[in-house]
């Protein structure tokens, strides 16, 4: 396996030495240019799972003949690494679980500016302000209830109605998972630390079941451990692809409800990438047309491109109205969240 | 004063802190220098404190954690010994049926990586897992109590990590000399007097030694604290780094955590004794008779039975279970061999390289006390103390700036494991260098051999035990490690703990079972060999 790597990535070199001497057309990139980059190869640290978008990234060299090197990891910690790393950083892209992981290595000047004719393709509230990030899929935060037990009108319209008593013993979510933690940072932003400390307050007293992560808190609903877990919303859709179906449903908060973050998915490119250009045709790539379906109809996602709908029955985005927080500076206030969480006894 | 310092009162003397050689110095050096690169790191980062990091750090908060941590590193520690040492006994020194057989089996949770472990026990025993779906029918439970928190954790940590307590006092109780005990038997000693002033206290540095182990472990364990949701040290640092991007506080709290592992070392080093236990060389072993159980046979068979069927079965099932219902949802579930080739490549180099790099460290420890022994031997135990993350950050950042030619390749993986597990070579090398004794190697000298041909002749083989027990322990740590190859990996190599992580990341637990059943089935060869050979050195002994 080693050798035929060795194998191609010497054929690789070879051909963008043969190509760079057939002189530089400097054409900028796009989803119609011919295969000029073809030989080239990037250096993909990805934060989503190989499970997930593995395929896709396959695509993405057949289509372009550009090699991709994909070293798959935690979102957190390849931010961590590529921190560390700085400018002796081997990677071109960064494709990132969540905008908060994009966030801290764009704070820390590694990101680079984006071509703008990407950007404009997505939704502003999907990409960095700075234009360092752009969003590659939404994911809605959403309460995963079980349908043996509860029916959509037995759910309150807003995350804040779960405080009530009558939910003592049947919520449970994952405090230490970053899309937990995202949504509490945002909550923080729009209704203030007080009101946010309340709110876990109000949910510590009805002692919610704390998980691991988002499709352990799934799997619970669908046990029946508890009747209602906060997650966002794709994992209802994973666990049945591996478990076949289970008696669970996905309950929206729209209107604004400070449960209703839709936190981003997406990818940059790094300042010390070798090869620009390149990098830019994958994020081009993962914004036009093969990504977004593929985010949309394998990975259970919204779309963030004008154009491409959802290919599972989700609420649609503008119904949500998702809280108006800047994805990128949810990195910086999740300082607070962690201490609140930590204070009212969650972490 | 306890019987085997009477009995062994002959073979006995305080060591002179005789000058290690030059060769020994420089060797362990060495070691160190390689030794101190996450100390390095952390106090790098730790510098760019300011005002905000330090208040993050100092408050109440951080002692909660602390007690917390250290509370739930003692009571594992005590419950590991608490069943390690019986269940050494048993299989080493009784006519316990099958004993041979159960010396392997409770073995072998050692290659149940704590992660899987904890995940298979909440599977296994959640308020509605898998005993609560066998026992709703014939009984009606509907669900069990929650055994996340701290029960959860400290469960799970005993069961994942007494085998180290179980592999060196087997090695350590092998090594005495029987005729110690005869003689304590002789005097009209009953067996349970012997067992408790004889035979324990000379296992006390082998005890100490596992025991060090299992609760440095319980300190650097992330896995199962966090499936478990017991807040403790590690989940703090991950959250720093994971939650809040902040690396600064992270190395705060990381050197925190190396000073609460060398306070546990120093508890160690006092706990170890004084005294040296040694003989006068390998001849006196022989075919020891058992004790009869008699009517503690049956208590006995329920003690090594329990242990086997939660530490080994339980998980193994939970693990077969989701393999099972994988392949009947039909997923696509690819038994690629190239993670267990990859996996097996690192360990192996691993183990041989901690062995290399642990003997001047043990031969310093056993034979020349001092301060700089000290100091060497502290330094040596930082690796261990760190979370995976925070040392393989540690070479991230080195690799990656200053010698880019190593960075994301196997040697480095490879150099990470050693830092990360060294101390778990150095402890047999350095039980089984004190068992040996000074005079032998100077009985060699004063016989006109070479100091070569002594170590080739008589130490090698006396101390092949203890080299072979700690190339072993590292190989079987590092098969199951996952943050540091994770991040230090070369890109496109697998391991089988990555490929399990890559099926668990995604929530597909069919795909993380077929490479976790491979990774325990590889790991159990080495780890029979290992318990078996002490058993047939033990045989061949008399008939020589």
């Amino acid at each position: 396996m080693k050798l035929r790597k060795l194998i191609g990535t010497a054929a690789a070199a070879a051909l963008v030495l043969g190509l760079a001497g057939c002189g530089d057309d400097a054409t900028p990139a796009g989803a119609t240019e011919p295969d000029d980059d073809a030989g080239a190869s990037l250096t993909v640290y990805s934060g989503r799972d190989e499970e997930f978008v593995g395929p896709l990234y396959e695509q993405f060299e057949t289509d372009t003949g550009i090699t991709l090197d994909v070293r798959y990891g935690d979102s957190a910690e390849l931010a961590a690494t590529i921190m560390e790393e700085g400018d002796s950083s081997p990677a071109d892209v960064f494709v990132s679980q969540d905008a908060g992981s994009l966030g801290a290595v764009a704070a820390e000047g590694l990101l680079a500016q984006i071509d703008q004719e990407i950007l404009d393709r997505v939704d502003e509230r999907f990409r960095s302000s700075e234009g360092t990030w752009v969003g590659l899929s939404g994911r809605a935060r959403v309460a995963a209830y079980n349908t043996d037990e509860l029916t959509e009108a037995d759910l309150p319209d807003s995350i804040l109605g779960f405080t009530d008593p009558q939910w003592k013993g049947r919520i449970g979510f994952a405090p230490t998972n970053s899309s937990f933690q995202a949504f509490v940072a945002g909550m923080i932003a729009t209704e203030g630390e007080d009101a946010t400390r309340e709110f876990l307050e109000g949910l510590v007293a009805n002692d919610p079941r704390l998980y691991e992560d988002n499709s352990s808190t799934v799997r619970g609903v669908a046990a029946g451990e508890i009747e209602v877990g906060f997650v966002n919303h794709y994992y209802k859709y994973e666990v049945a692809a591996e478990d076949g179906e289970i008696p669970v449903e996905n309950h929206f908060f729209t209107g604004g409800d400070p449960g209703a973050l839709v936190n981003a998915a997406g990818a940059g490119i790094l300042t010390s990438s070798k090869d620009p250009d390149a990098a830019t045709r994958l994020l081009d790539y993962l914004t036009g047309e093969q990504g977004q379906t593929y985010f949309a109809e394998e990975t259970w996602e919204y779309p963030v491109v004008d154009g491409y709908a959802p290919a599972v029955e989700l609420v649609a985005l503008d119904d949500i109205e998702s809280p108006e927080i800047d994805l990128s500076d949810l990195a910086g206030t999740l300082e607070p969240a962690l201490d609140l969480l930590a204070e009212v006894g969650l972490l | 004063m306890s019987l085997v310092a009477e009995a062994s009162a002959g073979l006995r003397r305080s060591l002179p802190p005789a000058r290690a050689s030059r060769g020994l110095v420089v060797a362990s050096l060495a070691v160190c220098a390689v030794m101190v690169t996450p100390l390095a790191y952390l106090a790098l980062r730790a510098a760019e404190a300011d005002a905000s990091s330090w208040d993050l750090i100092l408050r109440m908060r951080t002692v909660w954690l602390t007690l917390r941590t250290l509370g739930l590193a003692a009571a594992v520690t005590i419950a590991a010994v608490a069943v390690g040492v019986p269940l050494a006994w048993l299989t080493t020194r009784t006519d316990l049926p099958g004993r041979r057989a159960w010396a392997v089996l409770v073995s072998l949770p050692l290659v149940i990586p704590s992660y899987v472990g904890a995940f298979a026990l909440i599977a296994a025993f959640g308020p509605r897992g898998m005993l609560q779906q066998l026992l709703e029918a014939p009984l009606g439970v509907e669900r069990l109590p929650d055994i996340t928190g701290f029960p959860g954790a400290f469960i799970a940590l005993t069961l994942f990590t007494y085998p180290y307590v179980f592999l060196l006092v087997s090695a350590g109780i092998k090594g005495l000399d029987p005729s110690i005990e005869d003689a304590s038997r002789s005097l009209a000693h009953t067996r349970w007097t012997t067992f408790r002033r004889v035979t324990l206290p000379s296992l006390r540095p082998s005890i100490a030694a596992g025991g060090l182990l299992v609760a440095l472990y319980a300190l650097h364990d992330f896995g199962a604290v966090s499936l478990m949701r017991f807040p403790a040290f590690t989940q703090a640092i991950y959250l720093q780094y994971k939650g809040a991007f902040d690396r600064t506080p992270a190395a705060l709290l990381s050197l925190m955590l190396v000073g609460l592992a060398l306070a546990v070392l120093v508890l160690e080093q006092r706990a170890r004794g004084r005294a040296r236990y040694y003989r006068s060389g390998a001849g006196t072993a022989r075919r020891v008779t058992p004790i009869e159980l008699g009517k503690w046979t049956w208590p006995s068979l329920v003690l090594c039975g329990s242990v086997t069927l939660f530490a080994l079965v339980g998980p193994l099932a939970v693990i077969v279970f989701w393999l099972i219902r994988g392949f009947a949802a039909g997923t696509d579930i690819e038994l690629t061999l190239a993670p267990a080739v990859g996996s097996l490549v690192v360990a192996s180099a691993a183990a041989l390289a901690a062995v290399a790099s642990a003997f001047p460290i043990a031969r310093l420890v056993a034979r020349h006390q001092g301060g700089f022994t000290r100091s060497v031997e502290r330094l040596s135990y930082t690796g261990y103390a760190l979370p995976g993350i925070v040392a393989a950050l540690a070479f991230v950042f080195f690799a990656s700036n200053f010698a880019p030619w190593l960075y994301q390749s196997l040697p480095l993986v490879v150099i990470a494991y050693v830092v990360l597990f060294l101390p778990q070579a150095t402890e047999p090398l350095r039980g089984a260098l004190m068992q040996m004794g000074p005079r032998v190697e100077e009985a060699g000298r004063a016989l006109g051999r070479t100091r070569r041909h002594v170590y080739l002749s008589v130490v090698a083989p006396l101390i092949a035990r203890g080299a072979l027990a700690g190339a072993a322990l590292v190989f079987l740590t590092s098969m199951k490690e996952l943050p540091a190859t994770l991040l230090l990996r070369p890109t496109g190599f697998d391991t089988l703990a990555t490929s399990i992580w890559t099926g668990a990341a995604a929530g597909l637990y069919s795909k993380a079972a077929a490479p976790a059943l491979l990774l325990i089935a590889i790991c159990a060869v080495p780890l029979y060999v290992l318990v078996r050979r002490v058993e047939v050195e033990k045989i061949e002994v008399p008939a020589e």
